[in-house]
């Protein structure tokens, strides 16, 4: 019951949303449409953590054997978190923004909300891609609608590339349909197919490539950085702390119980093409000249790891990739919100033109500073255990590669800070002279966020217990 | 047969009421009621409780399939009216006529859902389409609505011409019109069996396949289409684009896939020909129109490659696939060119900033957009879904290529789709739309319904078929 409500809350919200027509009302409604989605998601994972509290299945379609099955194992749980914590976080730090046509603007957010956590809840692959797709029509409305000047064309690319992935993901569900015994969408019935290796194979791809165009890994990256550059900040957070998790999340749900055999053989190839992924990201990110562009390519050089951790294929992997998810989606929540003050406080996102912020805004500065060695994954910052257990899981599958994955750790200080430095430090400029502190609302936000960090880096084993089921599940497959 | 013969009084009727009123409004109205009556007739036939039966000796066939198809024609029908109506009155000064036109048209459609013999689809061919010569050029000032018009005539005639041919070589290897007596085997379909009687069944096949494919404007027989779409006044170019066509496809289905011949391998291998052919053509030409009307004439050639998915596939799938896939690619089209007969400006700069101006009307055009793009929570899905499922069934390494080319297109038609929308809500302009009536929009509020309400429950839609 707990599941369903979490998609059904932000769907009415946002239905009704596009009718409220006060802007202030706009965004209390909103604000507590995901406040409440996200005491629901506390009491599904702290109090009614029974299955029979949290799972939901209705007849939907009966001619084809779809139903309406959504399920929450450890890493729903740990994604729908996520979620449910990103979206007031967004709302609430920028809070102050007038938008333009703002009933649109929180409608779209509550409804990909929605959609986000139906794709997380998800039991039944029809309904999954479902799902899967109607996450992607409000982010493309709120990416179009409200952002740089580019955004059309960027946001366009967006979709054509995900929609092509997407379908052929679809292409693949089909084929799965027809090989179930009773032709069902459902995934225990997915996850007990025995298919043989040359179909493993082939239908491995068609799933793959969608996922890999969301995450996205190497070389199906290139919509991503114009994308976050161009969007509006809430919608970029959206996108960059949770959508891409969607392709982490659907590898291991939909891959790899499925397609075990696909999956070691492919594993060395699509290790290669993510650790490519990251060195190559992380050269682009220290060139950068605009915080947003340096957050996006910083943002695949991490996805990539977590792609190389899940087909390093071993428990201490995929419990780094499960931690990392969270703490990637808090740590990149925090440096957009952070970007975007930035921007509206002086004008610009470019380094050469900014400098000696920290005068000015030193609340800021500070939690900026936690965000950047979350970053870093620095010890005592969440996401030191998450890489930590991810590389440690890519040693035990090849030395080499760990090696070559570890260096990016070094790059990625250096840009990380590069941008602090260049942003802060040093004598403050004509655009940073008159610029303020930000404001209480955002300062609150980032201040939970970096609470959240600092937490969950002394003592991880709730998150680690939290997915351990999904984790067991997996490897045990 | 309630459907052939009360479509055919109908039109009758509506002929003569501009004997008894010059009054356009309460003509529309006469057509509208009229087509209620037959659409209940239908409806009352399909479930046995009121038929009238004339005995045709087996030439008439009616099965619930077909029942079904002149369900949607008709309700299909009705919406084009409500929608276009005001369009259609406006066209010229003999607005009876038109409509009477229109229910010849649907007598034409019913017969090709039940045909049993070849003469009975040449009637029903023939009849669909002379009155669609007419409509084409009835905006009898406008040279390109008299030009796609003649166009439309030589070219139809000339097909009409080889359907015939190819129904005399039928006649001539079997000796009969009854399409039970085309039951071929595979064998006997084979081409390294010399034997002169197949072969002549195979030339006439292929005469008949070939003109009914100019009649859904599949490549390489589609060059009528854009033209004749584009230069026709737009109420009519949705009336062809939409019901017409699916009822192409219904005579297609009949001949080649309930009643006749079991699809020989090299049958199937000019069908994949053909949706290859068809789905490039469409989308990538669609892809540089800059006119949303051409660009919708394209799409519906794109659409009709993914229909002869069905033709292909032959199975259950196909046949409640093409059911879904008239459904939903009928709602969607008649919506938008209901919209575009409204607009000043055809090109996609005309539809700048409509978000803006007219945003039910903005709002409505992406439902049906998205619909033709085949997103998921509109019926447009569903139908791609069943055409990939019905291929997908049958297994095969070109049905699986057929497949994965199908989605390429899909993506392709999203570039096209989606430029109409990014126009509307992203671009800035003024877009000057004719004033609309309440009921022209409660008439856009009902389509919409209906695209989502069986985008989620498609088995609703599907249940009336089994029922």
């Amino acid at each position: 019951m707990i599941s369903a409500l979490l998609i059904l809350i932000p769907l009415i919200a946002g239905i009704l949303s596009f009718f409220i027509k006060s802007n202030q009302a706009n965004k209390l409604w909103a604000v507590l449409s995901s406040l409440s989605v996200l005491t629901i998601t506390l009491l599904g994972i702290l109090v009614f953590n029974k299955s029979s509290y949290l799972n939901f299945d209705v007849n939907w379609i009966t001619t084809l054997g779809s139903r309406f099955t959504t399920s929450m194992d450890g890493m729903s749980k740990i994604l729908c978190l996520l979620t449910a914590i990103a979206f007031p976080a967004i709302l609430i730090a920028t809070y102050k923004n007038e938008y333009k046509n703002a009933h649109s603007f929180y409608g779209l957010m509550l409804l990909s909300q929605a959609g986000l956590m139906g794709v997380f809840l998800a039991a039944d692959a029809l309904l999954f891609y479902f799902f899967w797709e109607l996450a992607l029509i409000p982010i493309y409305f709120l990416c179009s609608t409200w952002g740089g000047e580019k955004r059309i064309a960027a946001t366009f690319k967006f979709f054509v590339y995900t929609f092509l992935g997407s379908l052929l993901m679809l292409i693949g569900i089909i084929y799965l349909y027809y090989l179930t015994p009773h032709h069902s969408f459902a995934m225990s019935d997915f996850y007990a197919l025995q298919l043989s290796a040359k179909q493993q194979n082939f239908v491995f791809w068609l799933f793959f490539i969608a996922f890999a165009i969301k995450m996205p890994i190497f070389p199906f990256h290139t919509w991503q950085p114009d994308t976050y550059e161009q969007s509006t900040t809430a919608a970029t957070i959206v996108l960059s702390a949770i959508m891409v998790k969607m392709g982490v999340f659907a590898i291991i749900r939909w891959i790899v119980p499925i397609f075990p055999l696909a999956v070691k053989s492919n594993a060395t190839f699509i290790i290669i093409l993510s650790v490519i992924g990251m060195v190559y990201a992380s050269l682009i990110a220290i060139k950068q000249d605009d915080v947003k562009r340096l957050i996006a390519y910083s943002s695949i050089a991490h996805l990539g790891l977590m792609c190389a951790a899940i087909f390093s294929m071993n428990s201490v992997g995929l419990k780094g990739v499960m931690l990392q998810m969270f703490s990637h989606g808090i740590n990149v929540m925090g440096l957009w919100i952070v970007a975007e003050v930035v921007e509206l406080k002086t004008g610009t996102r470019k380094f050469s033109e900014l400098g000696g912020l920290a005068q000015k805004a030193p609340v800021l500065a500070m939690l900026f500073l936690i965000m950047i060695l979350a970053n870093v994954s620095l010890p005592l910052t969440s996401s030191f255990i998450g890489e930590f257990l991810m590389l440690g899981g890519l040693f035990r599958y090849n030395i080499y590669l760990t090696v070559v994955a570890g260096t990016c750790i070094i790059l990625v200080a250096a840009y990380s800070f590069n941008t602090m430095k260049k942003i802060f430090y040093g004598n403050t400029v004509s655009v940073t002279e008159n610029a303020q502190e930000a404001s209480i609302n955002v300062q609150w936000v980032l201040a939970i966020l970096a609470i959240i960090i600092i937490a969950f880096g002394i003592y991880p084993q709730p998150l680690i217990d939290l997915t351990k089921d999904t984790v067991l599940f997996i490897t045990g497959k | 047969m309630n459907a052939i013969i009360i479509s055919a009084l109908m039109g009758v009727l509506l002929m003569f009421t501009s004997i008894l009123t010059t009054n356009k409004q309460v003509i529309k109205n006469i057509a509208l009621i009229a087509l209620l009556f037959l659409l209940t007739a239908n409806i009352v036939d399909t479930y046995n409780l009121f038929s009238i039966n004339i005995d045709t000796k087996g030439m008439l066939a009616f099965n619930k399939f077909g029942y079904f198809f002149n369900t949607l024609a008709i309700a299909a029908t009705t919406i084009f009216v409500i929608l276009s109506g005001n369009e259609i009155v406006k066209t010229g000064n003999y607005a009876a006529d038109y409509f009477a036109l229109i229910f010849f048209v649907l007598c034409g459609v019913s017969i090709l859902s039940s045909f049993n013999n070849l003469l009975m689809m040449f009637l029903g061919v023939e009849i669909m389409s002379i009155p669609l010569y007419i409509l084409t050029g009835s905006a009898k000032k406008n040279l390109k609505s008299n030009e796609a018009s003649l166009k439309y005539f030589l070219m139809g005639a000339f097909s009409t011409g080889i359907m015939l041919m190819g129904i005399t070589f039928l006649y001539g290897a079997s000796g009969s019109f009854d399409i039970q007596a085309l039951k071929l085997t595979d064998n006997e379909l084979s081409f390294t069996k010399v034997m002169p009687t197949p072969l002549l069944e195979i030339i006439g096949l292929l005469f008949v396949f070939a003109s009914m494919l100019f009649k859904v404007s599949a490549a390489p027989f589609h060059f009528w289409a854009p033209d004749v779409y584009d230069g026709a006044p737009s109420a009519f170019a949705s009336f062809m684009a939409t019901i017409v066509k699916a009822a192409g496809f219904i005579a297609l289905i009949n001949l080649f896939f309930l009643k006749a011949v079991e699809l020989h391998y090299l049958w199937k291998m000019v069908t994949a020909l053909v949706i290859i052919a068809t789905l490039v053509i469409g989308n990538i030409t669609a892809v540089f129109q800059q006119s949303v009307k051409r660009m919708l004439a394209y799409s519906s050639i794109a659409h009709a490659g993914f229909m002869m998915f069905a033709l292909y596939a032959q199975n259950d799938y196909a046949k409640e696939g093409i059911l879904i896939y008239t459904a939903a690619y009928c709602l969607a089209t008649i919506g938008l060119f209901a919209i575009l007969a409204k607009m000043d400006d055809y090109t996609l700069d005309g539809y700048n900033g409509m978000a803006k101006t007219q945003p039910l009307l903005a709002f409505a055009n992406v439902v049906f957009l998205l619909s033709l793009a085949g997103i998921p929570l509109t019926v447009g899905f569903f139908a791609k879904y069943y055409m990939l499922a019905a291929v997908l069934k049958n297994g095969g390494n070109i049905g699986l290529f057929l497949t994965i080319l199908g989605v390429v297109f899909a993506a392709v038609s999203v570039y096209y789709y989606f430029r109409v929308i990014q126009a509307m809500y992203f671009k800035d302009g003024d877009a000057k739309v004719a004033d609309v009536t309440t009921g022209f929009k409660l008439g856009l509020i009902l389509t919409i319904i209906a695209i989502i309400f069986f985008g989620i429950f498609p088995n609703v839609l599907l249940g009336w078929f089994y029922f």
